[in-house]
């Protein structure tokens, strides 16, 4: 059914085709002309080295580029490679671009993926990031070979990162993600995974396209219901993970709705599901767990701190409706204290996430506002955070991680208490 | 006839036609206090079922989120469900009064009557006016907030409020305009007001902002390379 609405003619003539393939790679893509080109050159040297003998189709979801994507796309797939020189691909590779309906949405580009494979019979499938700009052709490797090989139902990435980098992941999205629904998939929002015909199309049978989840933050989602339905997992270092930052990826609030918005809503789905789990399980994973740079914190933006100080003033009211009347005591408490001394603990974080897990529940404000509100908490939060680790080894900024992930599993019963409150 | 037989003639006729008009009007008041009776019934059981309505529509809640159970915690009023089932239980109420004062049959009071209950319409669109008024200025002030605080703009409260205080302004202009009450007096009050906020948010932006409408301009149309911020650290 999905692909009847999302697939359109021209795009099905393309696959008809390209006819069954055994691996599909989609690229989500909306005016990435600065980066697209070197990510599908590195994609396509990947599967002729790693796959030369498996039919493959590298598929181009744009969602309307103005900057002459889709070409670049096209001409990247019939450009010489500079990668790889002596490979040549015993089987079919092919490259289509196409454009899904309805404007850029990172949920359609990938419900448009999932409907191109489940036609084409593909037996992996992997998606890439646009932006990827450290990518390798080891990362196909990487990503593919555990669902080709190993019948693995999802791999997701681990990625060398900056002190500074990804820390709403780290500080949030990983722990509480970790912590109640029990599995410790350090990327729970991947930009790049690998998954199995068969949870392709589970995920696709999902009913949450014409949702908001189904446009932004489908990609938690995918992760969390491979968990609820019991697929296997795992997970593979990639390599460092660089970015191009543009207007979106500085965007926080639009960060949190993509993650922490659907985290809270899939919350109601899987109610059964976590709170029944306990004690967190590692998922197998490939090459190193973690790998995070040595090198100091550089600077530690002042205005993190400033914008949480000011933002628990501001948005008192708000916070009120929200938070108990302890916590946000707390909060205002760690607001006073000068910019050198402050710290907000791993305990009121934790708080504060399950205090706003389990508004967003009872919605008692709009759900959008609850996710905007916590912002300024977030920014406090990872300002104490750099704060915290701006000395420390990558040893010891992973202690403190998985310290974070203890004190969000330990205090689980807190979040059921406030969810089983009367609403 | 004497004068005395005339007396008692007509002191009796008057008596008779004063029994008559009370065994006119007896059952009259009888059946308008049985209407008053069957009314207050009535209204009690229609209180009854909207205070249960309201209670399992959470009515209490949305009314929290307009904003409107704060002001009535202010003005020391009961909870907005209990409100709006006393109002549904005095409207009905009196609605049968005057449907058994109608029975009476007293001149002049059935025009009085009729006009009531044409009012009702309006004064139920009037209220529905006010509380969604209230429930939008509660949302897009709170929105209005939240959204100026992570963009870290300049006096979020003071845009806020400025948000809140238009659309209720608005909400009250249309509310009495149904009521048909200084429907004059409210536009022209609404029109200075959001004319002079208009005027001020020009003046404030043309003075105040010209360095920030070039920036934004150059941003806009010079497509400058983007100075890195210093909080844009990528958070995923």
């Amino acid at each position: 059914m999905a692909e009847e609405s999302i697939l359109t003619d021209d795009f099905l003539r393309e696959l008809m085709n390209v006819g069954e393939v055994d691996l599909v790679i989609g690229v989500p893509t909306y005016n990435d002309a600065k980066t697209v080109g070197q990510v599908v050159q590195a994609i396509r040297a990947g599967l002729l080295k790693y796959f030369p003998r498996h039919r493959s189709v590298i598929i181009n979801a744009d969602g309307g580029s103005k900057d002459g994507t889709q070409d670049l796309v096209r001409a990247a797939s019939i450009s010489d490679l500079q990668h790889v020189t002596n490979v040549s691909a015993l089987r079919t590779l092919h490259c289509i671009s196409t454009q899904y309906p309805g404007g850029p949405a990172s949920g359609t580009a990938l419900q448009t993926i999932l409907a191109a494979g489940e036609l084409l019979r593909a037996n992996a499938s992997a998606v890439v990031s646009p932006d990827a700009t450290s990518i390798e052709p080891e990362w196909m490797d990487r990503l593919l070979q555990p669902v080709a090989r190993d019948n693995v139902d999802l791999v997701t990435p681990v990625y060398g990162r900056q002190k500074s980098e990804g820390l709403l992941v780290r500080s949030l999205v990983y722990p509480m993600s970790r912590a109640l629904y029990a599995k410790r998939v350090r990327e729970p929002y991947p930009t790049e995974f690998a998954f199995s015909g068969r949870l392709g199309s589970h995920f696709l049978a999902k009913d949450i396209w014409s949702q908001e989840v189904g446009h932004i933050g489908a990609e938690i989602y995918l992760v969390i219901s491979a968990i609820a339905g019991g697929f296997r997992l795992a997970q593979s270092f990639v390599g460092t993970k660089s970015r191009v930052m543009d207007h979106s990826s500085g965007d926080l609030v639009f960060a949190m709705r993509q993650t922490v918005g659907v985290l809270f809503w899939s919350l109601e789905q899987y109610f059964p599901l976590w709170s029944a789990q306990t004690e967190s399980q590692p998922i197998p994973t490939i090459g190193a767990e973690h790998e995070i740079s040595p090198e100091p914190v550089p600077i530690i933006p002042k205005r993190l701190y400033e914008m949480f100080v000011r933002g628990v003033a501001e948005i008192e009211p708000v916070l009120k409706s929200i938070l108990s009347p302890q916590t946000l005591g707390e909060l205002q408490r760690a607001a006073t204290v000068p910019e050198g001394n402050f710290q907000y603990s791993d305990e009121l974080w934790v708080r504060t996430a399950y205090e706003f897990a389990a508004s967003y529940h009872k919605a008692v404000i709009s759900r959008d506002h609850i996710i905007q509100a916590m912002a300024p908490l977030y920014r406090g939060k990872a300002y104490a955070f750099l704060e915290q680790n701006r000395d420390a080894t990558p040893a010891e900024m992973e202690n403190n991680v998985e310290a974070l992930c203890q004190t969000f599993e330990r205090s689980k019963p807190y979040l059921l208490e406030l969810w089983n409150e009367k609403k | 006839m004497s004068q005395w037989q005339k007396f008692v003639t007509q002191l009796t006729q008057a008596t008779q036609e004063i029994v008559a008009s009370i065994a006119q009007f007896l059952p009259r008041l009888m059946v308008m206090l049985l209407i008053v009776l069957v009314g207050w019934l009535i209204a009690y059981v229609l209180r009854s079922i909207l205070r249960t309505i309201l209670r399992l529509a959470r009515f209490d809640k949305l009314s929290e989120h307009a904003g409107a159970s704060q002001l009535l915690r202010k003005a020391a009023l009961p909870p907005s469900s209990e409100l709006l089932s006393r109002f549904i239980f005095w409207i009905a109420w009196i609605s049968f009064i005057l449907i058994g004062a109608s029975v009476l049959g007293i001149g002049g009071l059935q025009q009085h009557i009729s006009q009531f209950f044409g009012f009702l319409p309006r004064l139920f669109a009037a209220l529905f006016i006010f509380f969604f008024g209230l429930l939008a200025a509660s949302f897009f002030s709170r929105a209005a907030l939240l959204a100026a605080v992570n963009a870290d703009l300049p006096s979020p409260r003071l845009v806020s409020f400025t948000i809140r205080t238009m659309i209720i302004v608005f909400a009250l202009s249309m509310g009495f305009e149904e009521l048909g009450l200084g429907e004059r007096t409210v536009l022209v009050a609404f029109t200075l007001v959001f004319g002079a906020l208009m005027l001020g948010l020009a003046l404030a932006f043309g003075i105040g902002g010209q360095d920030l409408a070039r920036r934004f301009l150059e941003r806009r149309f010079v497509h400058e390379r983007k100075e890195p911020k210093e909080d844009e650290l990528s958070p995923l």
